[in-house]
């Protein structure tokens, strides 16, 4: 019981003071950083949750893609004098007390709700069971997701193409 | 199982006020889109979780955490592709900056 | 004495068990002392590459390359390492030095990282996870976000422009690694590596699906950023692109990890496409899986070597259009088509020799269809047509 605690306390640490990190630091690109540590500490939570293929599929979307997206973005919308703006807005000062609250709110709900437990054992191929899920039971939402990214790859191109080259038709 | 439900339950929980707290009080848009991928990752948590301790055999869980990654993945592309597009016309990304539509 | 490899194994664990230690920790001890091993492998599989690496050039460009340091310059190497080991570490000033000293380390650690899920033999493999091959695409894009890292972070406008143009082409062209890398997955059923490599065995992927072979090939190496790939560190464009400012060992660990990278590819070529530790004798004698597995490993990247050396760098917009015309349509069409054939040729239930000659001409004929249409389309500058006009004419007749 001890070493699967530690590592719990060890990873949930890691991951709350860097997602702490990511909505408190000044430099945004810093944050960035912070944020992708904090995605690793996610995928570390999935895989002390046995699921592996979520984990991966977490590293490699999140940190592989977004994450990098991210830090372009960045790159491509940086201000001379942004080391030095303010970070914060005027509302800080609720948005703490109006976390805080939610926190509390929501951990009183998790304990005193009784959550019914079963003891099972997850299946040992999950991709193989996960890929005719999604292809007979959850057919329509996998059709929708595909639309979705789709429409999401058209309008990304679209809206941050340059303005010069838009209406070459 | 020798790790409790509630202490993922509270971690999601954890994540999910401090990316709400960076959603409200981050100047830089990219910052807010930063607290919402926070947001996102704790819910996912949670799904991942209440599959494991709930019913493990059935993979619904995962199925519907996918999809979150999925719906994730599309925001974040769709979102920083308008970030950049105000930027280019107004040269700023705070987004109190952003204001034409205030009376 | 054939399996060499677990015997020693078993010995050493029950030396442990015998000191007193328990079960975990003689399992954790085990562990350990296999990933050193696997990477003190690497690293002396580094030392040779560069020397191979250099006379080979040497020799394809009709010159002798080093032939000083020993005989046939085999101490190169050493030299080499010994210079950048005594080198001093400049930081430019105005760098930020956490994420200035931490990509190199990133860079490297993402090459190791994927050696943990090699099958080394029948029975000798790191970590048979159920996800391996997700695992190696997803350990690769840390490599990304280290070439990111370096550039931005250097405080250098040519790093930065090398940056982010080197992680553009990295992340366009994971998308053809990952589509052709799913033909094997389908071919052998599983994620697993071990599950893959012993799919293979008598007819290699290679025969069943050489398509999909080609293009994981041409994206590795787009990947590894390798000629004609190497606008990465197109040293008459960029100075060194992103690791301009980097010296000494921090540059060593970029070095290192660009060879290991390559062999690394060249391994996973092996396990997908050429049978892995596959070959005469394989299955009876472990220790021999291995020497196939590293053999064929280098005569992949021998091959890489090759293409590298003599072909020229092509362009970046030439680069992203063969990407995203050429490439993922071919392997997503690849990827249907022999799903399609793969599920009828299950019901029919052919001698495998059919089959995998039913997909080697399916492949082909992709292949082919995609030459001829790529060749149809118009090139995207118009190239002119000049006459030979004389370099120098007599005086009094110039135009």
């Amino acid at each position: 019981m001890l070493l699967p605690a530690l590592v719990f306390a060890f990873v949930s640490l890691v991951t709350l003071g860097a997602a702490i990190a990511v909505v408190t630091n000044k430099n945004i690109l810093h944050s960035a950083y912070y944020l992708i540590l904090t995605f690793v500490g996610v995928a570390a939570v999935y895989v002390m949750l046995q699921a592996p293929f979520i984990a991966v599929v977490q590293v490699l979307v999140y940190v592989g893609a977004i994450a990098i997206l991210i830090i372009f973005a960045i790159m491509l919308t940086r201000r001379l004098m942004s080391k030095e703006m303010e970070q914060h807005n005027a509302q800080w000062v609720p948005s703490v007390v109006g976390a805080l609250a939610l926190f509390v709110v929501l951990a009183w709900i998790v304990y005193t709700a009784g959550w019914p437990v079963q003891e099972g054992t997850p299946p040992l191929d999950p991709i193989s069971q996960l890929g005719q899920d999604l292809l007979t039971t959850y057919l329509v939402p996998f059709e929708i997701a595909s639309v979705l990214l789709l429409a999401a790859l058209v309008g990304a191109i679209l809206i941050g193409h340059e303005k010069g080259m838009r209406r070459e038709e | 199982m020798t790790i409790p439900l509630n202490w993922f339950l509270v971690l999601a929980a954890g994540l999910f006020c401090i990316g709400l707290f960076g959603v409200l009080s981050r100047r830089n848009a990219i910052g807010i889109l930063m607290g919402i991928e926070l947001m996102l990752n704790a819910v996912n948590i949670n799904l991942v979780a209440f599959w494991r301790y709930l019913d493990p055999a059935n993979l619904t869980g995962q199925v519907f955490a996918i999809f979150v990654f999925a719906v994730a993945a599309a925001e974040v592309a769709v979102g920083l592709a308008l970030v950049i597009a105000i930027y280019r016309n107004r040269d700023t990304v705070v987004v109190e900056e952003i204001d034409l539509l205030k009376q | 004495m054939a399996d060499l490899i677990n015997l020693i194994e078993d010995w050493i664990a029950n030396l442990l068990l015998g000191w007193g230690a328990s079960e975990e920790l003689t399992l954790f001890l085990l562990q350990t002392l296999g990933s050193v091993l696997v990477i003190i492998i690497c690293f002396v599989i580094v030392i040779a590459l560069i020397w191979v690496e250099r006379k080979l050039a040497g020799r394809i460009q009709d010159r002798f390359g080093p032939n000083r340091a020993g005989p046939f310059g085999i101490f190169q190497s050493f030299a080499d390492m010994i210079k950048i080991f005594t080198k001093e570490y400049v930081t430019p000033e105005g760098a930020e030095k956490g994420a200035f000293n931490i990509a190199p380390v990133l860079a490297m650690a993402s090459v190791l990282a994927i050696w943990a899920v090699f099958p080394f033999a029948v029975n000798v493999i790191g970590a048979d996870i159920h996800v391996g091959v997700l695992y190696i695409v997803a350990v690769g894009a840390f490599g990304i976000l280290a070439i990111l890292m370096a550039g931005w972070s250097s405080n250098n406008r040519y790093a930065l422009l090398g940056a982010s143009r080197s992680v553009a082409m990295l992340i366009s062209y994971e998308i053809p690694m990952v589509v052709s890398l799913l033909v094997p997955v389908l071919l052998a059923g599983s994620t697993k590596l071990s599950v893959i490599v012993e799919a293979q065995q008598p007819w290699w992927f290679l025969l069943s699906a050489p398509t999909a072979a080609l293009i994981y090939l041409i994206s590795s190496m787009a990947e590894i950023g390798k000629a004609p790939f190497d606008l990465l560190e197109a040293e008459s464009e960029l100075v060194a692109g992103y690791h301009t400012e980097y010296s000494g060992m921090k540059f060593g660990m970029f070095y290192v990890a660009e060879f290991l990278h390559q062999y690394t590819v060249g391994a996973l070529v092996t396990i997908f496409f050429l049978g892995g530790w596959g070959g005469p004798l394989a299955v009876r004698w472990p220790i021999l899986g291995v020497v196939y597995f590293y053999g064929k490993s280098f005569l992949i990247y021998l091959m890489i070597s090759w293409i590298r050396l003599s072909l020229p760098r092509i362009r970046i917009d030439e680069m992203l259009n063969l990407n995203w015309k050429f490439l993922i349509p071919v392997s997503f069409i690849n990827l249907v088509a022999v799903a399609s054939v793969d599920r009828i040729l299950l019901d029919l239930a052919l001698p495998i020799w059919i089959d995998v000659g039913v997909l080697f001409a399916v492949n082909l004929l992709i292949l082919l269809a995609a030459l001829y249409l790529a060749g149809k389309s118009k090139p995207a500058l118009e190239r002119k047509e000049f006459p030979p006009r004389p370099v120098a004419v007599p005086p009094g007749t110039e135009r």
